[in-house]
């Protein structure tokens, strides 16, 4: 698989430092053409800023890089893009009100003789890339922002491979895509290294990296930790290399043989344009209840619809068997519900990015920290004090930007937010998307740990292997309903995978309809 | 930022990025003060600049402004802006002088607080850009005076408590800047103190977030927007008490300067970012920076000039210094 | 099919606002004595050409997620130029015309350098230079007045074949092909110019991609490689441009100079809304200039519309106020049919 053994892309002594954070330390590293690189870190481990600087997004502060031997400094994404360097971002790089045509033909778009675009030409190229990577379903002239997520990451990947890369970059690029898109990426990459490409996949899962990776690097603290080919180490050795620890047990022990529990939250035949049709649904104390399928079925409109940011719903909604309207998020804060909702996009939706930790973390519960119309200072510094202890949000000092928090940490503030609330249904859309193992662990127990103190948990996820790991119930949705229930020894990836795809839609199914129950 | 009283990091004399435009706009305010006293030290002889009296003259026509300025700021803070203020500014005095006797004043902010309402009613509700929205209002607004007044000044004077307002003084301190600094104590405390300051600037900051941490986000824009018309037409009040009626464009010289003012104190006008100390400073510097200009005889043309190139000018030394949260 | 439906639909605010038009317009002339009549065409197309010029400067920033406050300062400016220099022999008339559009597009560069290598925000920033551009234009023209040839002005301010009959060309405008197209008012003709030699170009070509590109998202065209500074720099240029050419319209019109401020701060307020009207957003990445030209002769209509119901002048702002106010709340309808609230939400 290494037909050239002299390295496509060499950093030497490259280093970075934001303010005073050291994201690289003299690091040292190479890649070569016809292999799939997998970079591995947590979170902060200095992966973004080691692709950023290979992409020509920001500039090392020390070190040299090699491109096919010569030496290069890209002053930004266009000079790295000229010398056959294309990236595909974790945050996606599509401007939502230009066309699929207009977003994948953006900086070298085929010309009229007066050097205007050519739009039909435009039109079949970007249909010829759209069919290669097996999206002929989206017409060219779509804007980008009436697309779905998973779309939109395919319309990625076509633009990246128009520019004619010669080392393409992956940064969590399959994080939004449906299990299907994921393998017609995975041939689309594996035909890319036949072609001596040179390829770096940054991913979380672990089970992409056995698939794909012919070799990897792990990067700890901003340092390259060690590079070894793919297979030399098990996911276990992996991971420590990773966080630089032993690893306990991944997942939190599940209580067990629990009786029945009182129901807390209640939902029934909730429906919402043709996204929900006839969710039913019970949480009860003290559990966790898994949200699982396929992307877009209807999970993150659930949990938007239960925390009052859809209109136009039917259906009944009980907490403590008491019906309750929900039309604004304060009032599903408000105490008597104590609702809480850590949404998809913790930099858009979660956080006030540019704010200080402390600010972030009070936010949403500033009723409590107020005496009178004012708020009180010491009153808030300890709450936020015990959040910043409990969730061992590592901050050097709660009065800086939010924004500059690693990923993880930014999650914990999200959450912590809302545990300041006091909450006693707690919604989570896929809380770990893009964090690092060792945060990862600290939320499985944090989530266990509020169950255990009564909280009832709905809890969407993309990964599998947390609907397994973490819940106590699982329930699948397919085109808006739920049509399947999973409980105790019923939780494993079969039959997470049979139900998603809405295989088993048989005897054992749960039935696809509740209109019996409706009001 | 609005961190309040949270402990600041004790590595030393360092500066959060929102004081450092106050300390460059406070330094330029020295500027202009020296400028205008080496003027008038090379013709009149005297540096009539550094009399307190010129000074505390020069603070009661800045109150007027600084006033409207701090109305402007909230709005500015949410990331919004009103341009309704030089017609509710006029609406207040005129509507307020015209029903006369104990009621002019409470009328004349009422007034505001109706066209404030509308606006947030407009931006937080039906979701119109505020650029845009207030712009209507402002033009409805003046649509009805020309209609209720016939195009000139209106006959009503300003009633005698809105001239003591105007012009009186307690101890040698002109009334103007007494409402001024009770004002900005009260939207200090807003802004620092309150739960309502600390959404304001969470919504300037990312809306989206904020309204799914559960913050009542309308309330909080109507209420910024009631609070900038009330200001304005708390201007208009005094400002036709100081002028002894209301006038026909009373309000238009108001608008420019004081989003100026809110700028130059570095608030970021995209908004949730700035300190209200610097939307004073800013006030200061464009009302002082007037003054010496017309005392040098200035024509209006110059003064167009040097008024731009002044905003530039702050701000390029702002941008420079400040870093840039992507 | 699908293709057609998809651009109708992503073109609905042009549609509104060509209706819009369409319904006052038609209103107006089907009331007015001489309604759809040449001379009422000549008059309403004279009457819209400023502020149509002016909505389209501001387009090009905001397309890109900026706002030019600066617009009618800019057409103030090159007006009092105009005033100065658009007389004297053919050749000096025709350089005074080149160097009022250059002076208009300089203007716009320099927002554009002021924005993009000042890093300031393009509304604070044009709020400065404008107040510069109208102090320049008060050096130039203290009090209104100034001239503008009487051949040039008639010429550009009447039809097609007033035009060629001034200046003698196509058999002092008899010849039988143009026929067709005498009727066609100037200024309507010099729009239709600007459109299709300046506009359509630009927005196909791959800078004018890359200004609605960085409106849509700046960071994602960044990451594209769009060139961010050069597409900024050239949205502020060519709405230099525009206002310039509104600015020496105006003069060609009143035959004078006028450095008003006032005057120029309602161009700029009404370039908004025209842009708004047209169906432009103000955050960026999607619209037009032609849009935002329709939405100015939507404003342009409701006030000739004023005269033939004959209100009364002291209600006419109140009027003007309320249905500017209206339209520009119509795109509220919207937020009534939003199921996800999240979606009103930046």
């Amino acid at each position: 698989m290494t037909p050239d053994n002299s390295p496509f892309l060499e950093l030497s002594g490259v280093s970075k430092r934001y303010g005073g954070v050291r994201a690289l330390e003299k690091v040292d590293f190479a890649c070569r053409r016809g292999s799939i690189h997998a970079v591995l870190g947590e979170n902060g481990a200095g992966k973004s800023t080691l692709i950023k600087i290979i992409a020509g997004v920001v500039q090392p502060d020390e070190g040299t890089m090699r491109l096919a031997g010569q030496q290069v400094r890209f002053r930004d994404p266009l000079a790295a893009n000229a010398a056959g360097i294309v990236c595909i971002f974790q945050e996606l790089s599509l401007m939502p009100d230009l066309s699929v045509a207009d977003n994948i033909g953006i900086s070298n778009p085929p010309r009229t003789r007066l050097g205007l675009i050519d739009k039909r030409a435009q039109r079949r190229r970007t249909e010829e890339l759209l069919a290669r990577v097996g999206c002929e379903d989206v017409n060219p002239l779509e804007q980008v922002r009436n697309l779905p997520l998973s779309r939109r990451q395919m319309v990625e990947i076509a633009k990246a491979l128009g520019r004619g890369p010669r080392l393409l970059i992956l940064d969590e690029a399959t994080s939004a895509l449906t299990s299907s898109d994921v393998l017609k990426v995975y041939d689309i990459l594996k035909k890319l290294r036949e072609e001596g490409l040179c390829l770096l996949y940054i991913s979380h899962r672990m089970h992409e990296i056995e698939a794909l990776a012919d070799t990897c690097s792990v990067f700890r603290n901003g340092r390259h930790i060690e590079t070894f080919p793919a297979g030399t180490r098990s996911p276990d050795e992996i991971v420590q290399l990773m966080i630089g620890r032993e690893m306990a047990h991944v997942y939190p022990p599940k209580p067990e043989g629990r009786g029945a529990v009182p129901p807390v939250l209640e939902v029934q035949d909730l429906r919402w344009g043709d996204r929900l049709n006839g969710v039913s649904l019970e949480v009860g104390k003290g559990e966790i209840v898994g949200l699982g399928g396929l992307d877009g079925q209807g999970q993150r409109e659930l949990q938007l619809a239960l925390f009052g940011v859809l209109s136009g719903l039917s259906g009944r909604v009980l907490v403590d068997g008491r019906p309750v309207t929900l039309s604004s998020p304060a009032q599903a804060k408000h105490r008597s519900i104590g609702m809480a909702l850590i949404p998809e996009d913790r930099k858009t939706e979660g956080l006030m990015l540019p704010m200080s930790i402390a600010d972030n973390l009070g936010m949403a519960a500033m009723g409590s920290l107020t005496s009178g119309v004012f708020i009180d200072p010491a009153k808030e510094r300890a709450a936020i004090q015990r959040m910043v202890d409990k969730l061992k949000i590592k901050a050097g000092d709660v009065a800086n930007p939010v924004a500059t928090l690693s990923g993880g940490n930014q999650q914990k503030v999200v959450i912590a937010k809302w545990l300041l609330t006091e909450p006693r249904i707690i919604l989570l859309n896929d809380p770990t998307r893009g964090i690092d193992v060792g945060t990862k662990q600290e939320l499985y127990q944090l989530l266990r740990d509020l169950a255990d103190a009564g909280a009832s948990i709905l809890f969407y996820t993309t990964d599998y292997d947390e609907l397994i790991g973490c819940c106590d119930r699982v329930l699948i949705l397919y085109d808006g309903r739920i049509v399947r229930e999973l409980q105790g020894g019923e939780i494993n990836e079969k039959a997470i995978v049979a139900a998603s795809l809405n295989l088993g839609a048989d005897a054992k199914a749960a039935p696809a309809n509740h209109s019996g129950i409706s009001p | 930022m609005a961190t309040g009283s949270l402990p600041k990091p004790a590595s030393g004399w360092s500066l959060s990025p929102e004081d450092k435009p106050i300390l460059i706009a406070g330094a330029f305010i020295l500027v202009i003060l020296a400028t205008g006293t080496a003027y008038t030290l090379a013709t009149q002889g005297t540096a009539s600049f550094l009399s307190p009296v010129y000074l505390l003259q020069q603070l009661q026509v800045g109150a007027f402004l600084g006033i409207v300025a701090a109305g402007a700021m909230l709005v500015i803070l949410l990331g919004h802006i009103d341009l309704s203020i030089p017609w509710t500014l006029t609406a207040g005095a005129m509507l307020g002088s015209a029903i006369g006797g104990p009621y002019a004043i409470p009328v004349g902010l009422a007034v505001g607080m109706v066209v404030g309402l509308m606006n947030g009613l407009g931006v937080a509700y039906l979701r119109v850009p505020s650029m845009i929205f207030t712009l209507g209002v402002n033009a409805v607004m003046r649509g009805f005076m020309v209609m209720l007044t016939g195009g000139y000044a209106p006959q009503s004077t300003a009633t005698p408590l809105m001239s003591y307002l105007a012009t009186g003084n307690v101890l040698g301190i002109p009334m103007p800047l007494i409402v001024w600094a009770v004002l900005s104590v009260l939207v200090v405390l807003l802004l620092q103190r309150t739960a309502i300051g600390r959404y304001i600037y969470a919504i300037g900051n990312r809306e989206r977030a904020a309204y799914l941490s559960g913050i009542n986000t309308r309330m909080v824009i109507i209420l910024a927007f009631v609070v900038s018309g009330a200001c304005s037409a708390l201007a208009g009040v005094l400002l036709a008490g100081y002028s002894s009626k209301a006038y026909q464009g009373m309000g238009d010289p108001y608008l420019l300067p004081a989003i100026a003012a809110v700028v130059i104190g570095g608030t970021n006008i995209l908004g949730g970012r700035g300190r209200y100390l610097g939307t004073v400073v800013g006030t200061i510097l464009i009302v002082l920076l007037t003054s010496v200009l017309s005392v040098m005889q200035m024509p209006e043309a110059g003064r167009q000039i040097i008024y731009g190139l002044v905003i530039i000018l702050m701000l390029l030394v702002y941008g420079r210094q400040r870093g840039v949260i992507a | 099919m699908n293709d057609l439906r998809l651009r109708l639909g992503q073109n609905l605010g042009l549609l509104l606002a060509i209706g819009l038009f369409l319904l006052f317009w038609l209103v107006y002339n089907g009331l007015h004595p001489k309604g759809f009549s040449t001379a009422v065409l000549i008059q309403n197309a004279n009457e819209s050409f400023v502020i149509g010029a002016v909505a389209m400067a501001q387009t090009v920033p905001v397309l890109a997620g900026g706002l030019d406050l600066s617009v009618g300062a800019v057409m103030t400016l090159v007006n009092c130029l105009a005033s100065v220099l658009v007389n004297g022999s053919g050749w000096q008339m025709v350089l005074g015309i080149l160097v009022c559009l250059a002076a208009g597009t300089l203007a716009g560069w320099v927002n554009g350098a002021v924005v993009v290598y000042g890093r300031i925000q393009p509304i604070i920033a044009t709020l400065a230079t404008g107040a510069v551009y109208i102090g320049i234009a008060l050096f130039i023209r203290p009090t209104p007045g100034g001239e503008v040839d009487g051949d040039l002005s008639w010429a550009l301010t009447n039809d097609v074949y007033e035009f060629c009959a001034t200046y003698g060309l196509f058999d002092d405008g008899e010849a039988a092909w143009l026929a067709p197209f005498a009727w066609i008012p100037m200024p309507m003709a010099i729009m239709l110019l600007v459109i299709f030699l300046i506009w359509i170009p630009f927005r196909n070509s791959v800078t004018g991609r890359g200004v609605y590109a960085i409106g849509s998202s700046e960071g994602a065209a960044y990451m594209s490689g769009v060139r961010i500074d050069r597409c900024k720099i050239a949205a502020f240029t060519l709405a230099g441009f525009f206002a310039g050419l509104g600015g020496l319209y105006l003069a060609l019109q009143t035959s004078s100079g006028n450095a008003d401020v006032p005057q120029a701060g309602a161009y700029t307020l009404n370039s908004i809304a025209a842009v708004v009207i047209g169906g432009t957003s103000l955050m960026g990445g999607s619209g037009g200039a032609i849009c935002s030209l329709i939405g100015a002769m939507v404003i342009r209509a409701i006030s000739f519309n004023f005269r033939i119901f004959d209100i009364a002048p002291l209600l006419q702002p109140l009027f003007e106020g309320i249905v500017l106010l209206g339209a520009v709340s119509i795109g509220a309808a919207r937020v009534f049919r939003v199921k996800n609230r999240l979606e009103l939400l930046g």
